[in-house]
């Protein structure tokens, strides 16, 4: 006995059996036969590829695609009031709002500010989800929509009328349980 | 005039004409068939779809690859051969073609007005001829890889020079038993031998060498280190690209579809079928094209299933394993054939 017992946690180590010889070549043979055997069976399976422009993986409801600027759904008028926190909490900096003073003639939002401006710049954007947090007043929300690619750069600087506008239906949502 | 070789079926020089054309057609035919056979077929053995956007079921794939081969800047290095850099894909393409010349797809058959057989030509030297084009074909790899002025394309072109060397003695080896067994080098003469029994059942033995030495010689997997496209660079081609490398390419899926048709005329019985059974004579070709995808199916199952050898594995198992197997199997064929002629 050792004199270090390392009790029953031990286990025996199986090795592989030696290379060469007719041992060794009549496993080789073996095994290929074995690896043609699984290739083989592949082919009665049906193939586990996503035509992706076609066919669309279903994204969970939390998942954080293009951002969504809101309307309240009654009055019409805009839940962003201008405050900026989205801008500040962006850790790359890819938020622009300018605010406004509502008035009684001129009224877009519900609070005392609107936002003039406001542009997200999607080519810096890393969808952290941090502006969505920021936001007071639930104004800004990750959408589901992925497919953002463009020719231009300059095209990538999202508008408040886009972010406002309804976004088309790309990308299919996760049902329930699914 | 001495004639080179007997020549088992005469025909008239028009005749002969009008079947290199054909064989020529036939064989480019062949090719696209095959490339999206092994690419789709790759694909379902990896649980993917292959090519599926260009035509029906992606079948026009080779086509659109051809057109953006052909349709590519011509250039080469600075430093190239020019004449032996356009020469060397050329070789390689024509020897890979001629090949195809003397394998027997039939009998002969009433058509013209006169007998016709359904291959090339029957010479009485026809594995010569076989073996005398695949060593031309080297000249294609090591030229091309030489002219390129490069060092990588030499150094590929030095590796599948090894390879092919050391693999063609076996797979002439291989053959011997079934040469001695049909006592007649002609591959008409050879196929008819195998009326009764395949060769496949006496010659077993060299059935395996002859295939193993075959995937080393057509550079396919797991042999495939000429190119060994994933961790070398392309070998002999490196510097090539458009036409000329689709030239290289073709002809090596030309010799993959040589070697299946040699499997099929020495071991596999050409145009016959077992079990007795006797189809009509245009049958025949239909055979042997049947037993030539069984065995293109069989080169690519192969390649979706097995890993690369390594170098020193490749040329351990060229030289230790397969040539002495073939050797031994030529030896005892021999003996056989001895004491069974005497008995």
């Amino acid at each position: 006995m050792s004199p270090y017992d390392p009790g029953p946690d031990v286990v025996e180590v199986v090795r592989a059996p030696e290379p060469g010889g007719a041992g060794g070549a009549y496993r080789a043979f073996g095994e290929t036969l074995r690896g043609l055997k699984t290739t083989f069976a592949r082919l009665r399976e049906k193939p586990s590829t996503i035509q992706y422009p076609e066919e669309k993986v279903p994204v969970y409801p939390r998942f954080r695609g293009r951002h969504r600027l809101h309307r309240f759904e009654d009055t019409g008028l805009e839940k962003c009031v201008g405050c900026s926190l989205c801008a500040a909490a962006c850790p790359v900096d890819c938020i622009r709002v300018v605010a406004a003073e509502n008035t009684p003639e001129h009224r877009i939002s519900a609070g005392e500010r609107y936002a003039a401006v406001y542009e997200i710049n999607l080519s810096r954007c890393i969808f952290c989800g941090y502006c969505e947090v920021a936001c007071p007043f639930d104004a800004i929300t990750m959408g589901h929509d992925y497919e953002m690619s463009d020719y231009n750069r300059s095209d990538l600087i999202f508008t408040k009328e886009m972010l406002l506008a309804e976004p088309l239906d790309r990308t299919p949502l996760r049902a329930e349980g699914e | 005039m001495i004639p080179v070789a007997a020549i088992g079926h005469y025909e008239d020089w028009w005749v002969q004409i009008l079947k290199a054309i054909v064989i020529f057609a036939i064989a480019l035919q062949l090719l696209p068939a095959v490339i999206i056979m092994e690419r789709k077929l790759m694909g379902r053995m990896q649980m993917r779809y292959g090519p599926n956007r260009v035509g029906p079921f992606g079948a026009l794939q080779p086509m659109a690859e051809i057109i953006k081969f052909a349709v590519k800047q011509d250039m080469r290095p600075r430093t190239a051969v020019e004449l032996l850099y356009v020469l060397a894909p050329a070789i390689s393409i024509i020897t890979a073609v001629s090949a195809f010349a003397i394998v027997p797809f039939g009998d002969t058959v009433d058509i013209f007005g006169g007998e016709v057989g359904l291959y090339g030509i029957d010479v009485s030297i026809g594995v010569l001829y076989v073996f005398a084009f695949g060593a031309i074909a080297f000249y294609g790899l090591m030229l091309g890889g030489w002219a390129s002025g490069s060092k990588y394309s030499f150094l590929g072109a030095m590796r599948s020079a090894a390879q092919l060397i050391s693999y063609e003695v076996s797979q002439g080896l291989a053959l011997v038993g079934v040469l001695m067994t049909a006592g007649t080098l002609s591959l008409t003469e050879i196929v008819d031998h195998q009326q009764g029994m395949w060769f496949i059942v006496p010659q077993l033995v060299g059935f395996i060498v002859f295939l193993v030495a075959g995937f080393a010689e057509t550079n396919r997997a797991p042999f495939d280190l000429p190119e060994a496209d994933a961790e070398l660079v392309q070998g002999y081609m490196t510097e090539y690209g458009g036409t000329k490398m689709v030239a290289f390419l073709f002809a090596e899926y030309l010799n993959m579809l040589t070697v299946s048709l040699l499997a099929v005329t020495f071991f596999l019985g050409g145009w016959h079928l077992p079990f007795g059974i006797d189809p009509p004579t245009w049958v025949d070709p239909l055979v042997v094209l049947g037993k030539l995808y069984f065995f293109v199916f069989f080169f690519i199952w192969v390649r979706a299933t097995l890993p690369r050898l390594r170098y020193d594995q490749l040329m351990s198992l060229g030289w230790k394993v397969l040539l002495p197997l073939a050797t031994v199997n030529a030896l005892v064929t021999a003996i056989v054939l001895v004491v069974v002629d005497n008995s």
